[in-house]
């Protein structure tokens, strides 16, 4: 099935399986994540979707298989670790942090690449402030490209459901990810409001080369966006291809659509 | 053009604003009310309503001197209760734990720096020198500490529900108790206050047609106390591992997301809140004694928690400020009405009364729920 795009294989699941008691989440999962692709994890309800990005980012780890990230076989990784490593990502019930501003969720994405000890912070000046405003300024530029800029100073907690994600995003692209990985970003959105996230997915793929992993439940998104597919169900692999080729895969139609038995 | 805004301070209120004035209308309103008792003649002289609602004011106004020297006590004791309650504030705000043992951590490291000088002093180390070795000891302490309770107990018990936790730290109470007692003993210890540089005696003030007392050690009590929450203050709100800090009370899964450390954020507030025990074992201690009894203090802290909200460093303050010198207020001109001594409770009555209106605390975050 799997189709070899020419490129770098950032990265490579292998026979990955998942288990929670006797309750099989994913079974013998392989796929690999090309360097500079847009990749679609999608699946019916209960697919293992979520938990094969959670085991990607190290929130789970997997009894059985191995993950391989930029050509190293990765121990268990916990997530904040696989973020140092250059992994972020956004949630399917957004998880952002509430009582917070937009520009401090977003900040807060920059934590890794400040370094300055907090001594220098506390008081506000010489290398530290520099490294602030370098950063505030990073950040600035990620809020005028998700185009956001209203609500710079507005606790997340009180804005509407789709900008809380496009913050969310923000929040991951401060990171400057190599890998960024999206749960359903585009859940619970009126059109208008897909459109434009798809837009900026875009974009992010384009201007700065991220390679994106996407978890989405709209097929006319997927197949917009996506470079090539992965279809779970079950916790199994049923196909791996360009949109085109899992369109129509038997196999897939009729785990969407159910079989007469 | 954005890193310009960075700097100018925010256009809109800010939050705590209008709590305050709303709170200040209320007291002008009981005040105007009151006036028109006692000048309707409702109230005569002489009578409860009268003793009151009119005479301690009457007091008030005719002995200023008074009032001033009852203000500055309450607002010294205010500060130190905020300095607590600071402790408390933010082990809640990065954990969501309502730390027990934050009384006995006071004790703990007050026992440890007299009881390390102590041990100085037997090797022929005294004075100054002496004094401040033994207060890096105690930091060197309080951070094993912080690496402990991160090791030992949060890190086992990490997504527990949070009242598991709360017990842990009852655990934690007996066992810094149990440690405490067996290494200094059970007797109380008289704080190296001078040995420290802190200033001792009293500074009169002639003012006010009478004579205002300043103990120096209180002086100096608000000083650095009010150092130590300004730093703090600063280090929340402006840092990056504040920043980080807020992040992990707000989302554990969001946090690590981006690259935070739980244990780190751990290990750093426990030992800022080790840092702060620390700091008012040094101040209660050199007002009182270093005893295990100076643990029951750190409940008094709960109202002030109350009152300023369990996530808020301003709130610690002004509900610190708003408990020390209601107290004393309280003691002084109304305490005498009912026989004496209701300083050690009317702290939570003033909280129950805060609670009905406003249970989120003055300043605590706002409950933002969207439906």
């Amino acid at each position: 099935m799997s189709t070899a795009l020419p490129g770098e294989t950032l990265l490579a699941v292998e026979n990955v399986s998942l288990r929670f008691g006797g309750v099989r989440a994913i079974s013998d999962v392989s796929f690999d994540v090309v360097k500079g692709e847009i990749r679609a994890i999608i699946g019916p309800n209960g697919a293992g979707k979520t938990s094969m990005l959670n085991c990607i980012n190290g929130f789970y780890h997997p009894q059985e298989g191995a993950i391989t990230f930029k050509g190293v076989k990765r121990p268990k990784v916990k997530p904040h670790e696989a973020a140092v490593g250059g992994i972020a990502r956004t949630f399917q019930n957004v998880a952002l942090f509430k009582g917070m501003t937009t520009l401090d969720n977003i900040m807060v994405g920059r934590t890794l690449k400040m370094h300055r000890s907090f001594f220098w912070h506390l008081f506000r000046n010489g290398p530290a402030m520099t490294e602030e405003i370098e950063h505030r300024r990073k950040v600035e530029q990620i809020i005028d490209f998700l185009e956001i800029e209203h609500i710079r100073k507005t606790p997340v907690g009180k804005l509407p459901y789709g900008l809380q994600k496009r913050v969310e995003l923000g929040r991951a692209l401060a990171m400057e990810p190599d890998l960024l990985l999206l749960d359903e970003p585009m859940a619970g959105m009126n059109l208008e409001e897909k459109e434009d996230m798809c837009r900026f997915i875009l974009d992010v793929n384009n201007t700065y080369g991220t390679t994106i992993a996407l978890i989405e439940h709209d097929m006319g998104v997927v197949m917009d966006l996506s470079d090539r597919v992965v279809v779970l169900e079950y916790g199994r692999k049923i196909a791996d291809g360009t949109p085109d080729a899992v369109k129509k895969d038997q196999t897939v139609i009729d785990a969407y659509l159910g079989v007469a038995h | 053009m954005s890193t310009a805004e960075a700097a100018s301070p925010a256009a809109a209120l800010p939050g705590w604003v209008m709590p305050v004035a709303k709170t200040l209308a209320v007291i002008a309103g009981i005040a105007a009310l009151i006036f028109a008792l006692v000048a309707s003649g409702i109230a005569p002289k002489g009578s409860w309503a009268h003793k009151i609602l009119a005479a301690p004011f009457i007091e008030m106004r005719e002995m200023p001197d008074l009032l001033v020297q009852t203000l500055w006590e309450g607002a010294v004791a205010g500060i130190l209760y905020a300095l607590i309650a600071l402790g408390f504030v933010l082990i809640f705000k990065a954990s969501g734990v309502f730390n027990f043992a934050q009384g006995i951590m006071v004790v703990f490291a007050g026992l440890t720096l007299v009881g390390t000088y102590e041990l100085l002093g037997r090797v022929g180390l005294t004075g100054m020198p002496a004094a401040y070795l033994a207060l890096l000891v105690t930091l060197g302490v309080m951070a094993l500490l912080a690496v402990s309770v991160e090791r030992f107990v949060l890190r086992p018990l990490v997504n527990q529900p949070d009242i598991i936790l709360f017990m842990a730290t009852f655990g934690l109470t007996y066992l810094l108790i149990g440690i405490g007692e067996s290494i200094f003993g059970g007797n109380p210890k008289v704080m190296i206050t001078s040995q420290l540089g802190l200033p001792r005696g009293a500074i009169d003030l002639n003012i006010l047609g009478g004579r205002v007392t300043l103990q120096k050690i209180d002086i100096a009590a608000a000083v650095i106390a009010t150092l130590m929450i300004i730093a703090l203050a600063i280090f929340f709100q402006k840092t990056r591992i504040g920043r980080a800090l807020r992040a992990v009370a707000d989302s554990h899964k969001a946090a690590l997301s981006v690259g935070i450390s739980l244990n780190q954020i751990w290990m750093i507030v426990w030992f800022a809140a080790g840092v702060v025990a620390l700091v008012t074992g040094i101040m209660w201690g050199a007002r009182s004694d270093v005893s295990f009894g100076l643990q029951t203090i750190a409940l008094k802290a709960l109202p002030v928690l109350i009152l300023g909200g369990f996530t808020s460093v301003p709130g610690a303050i002004i509900g610190g400020l708003i408990i020390g010198i209601g107290e004393k207020i309280g003691e002084f001109y109304w305490g005498p009405l009912l026989g004496g001594a209701i300083e050690s409770w009317l702290a939570y009555v003033i909280a129950l009364g805060f609670l009905v209106f406003r249970p989120q605390g003055l300043f605590g975050d706002k409950i933002i729920e969207r439906i």
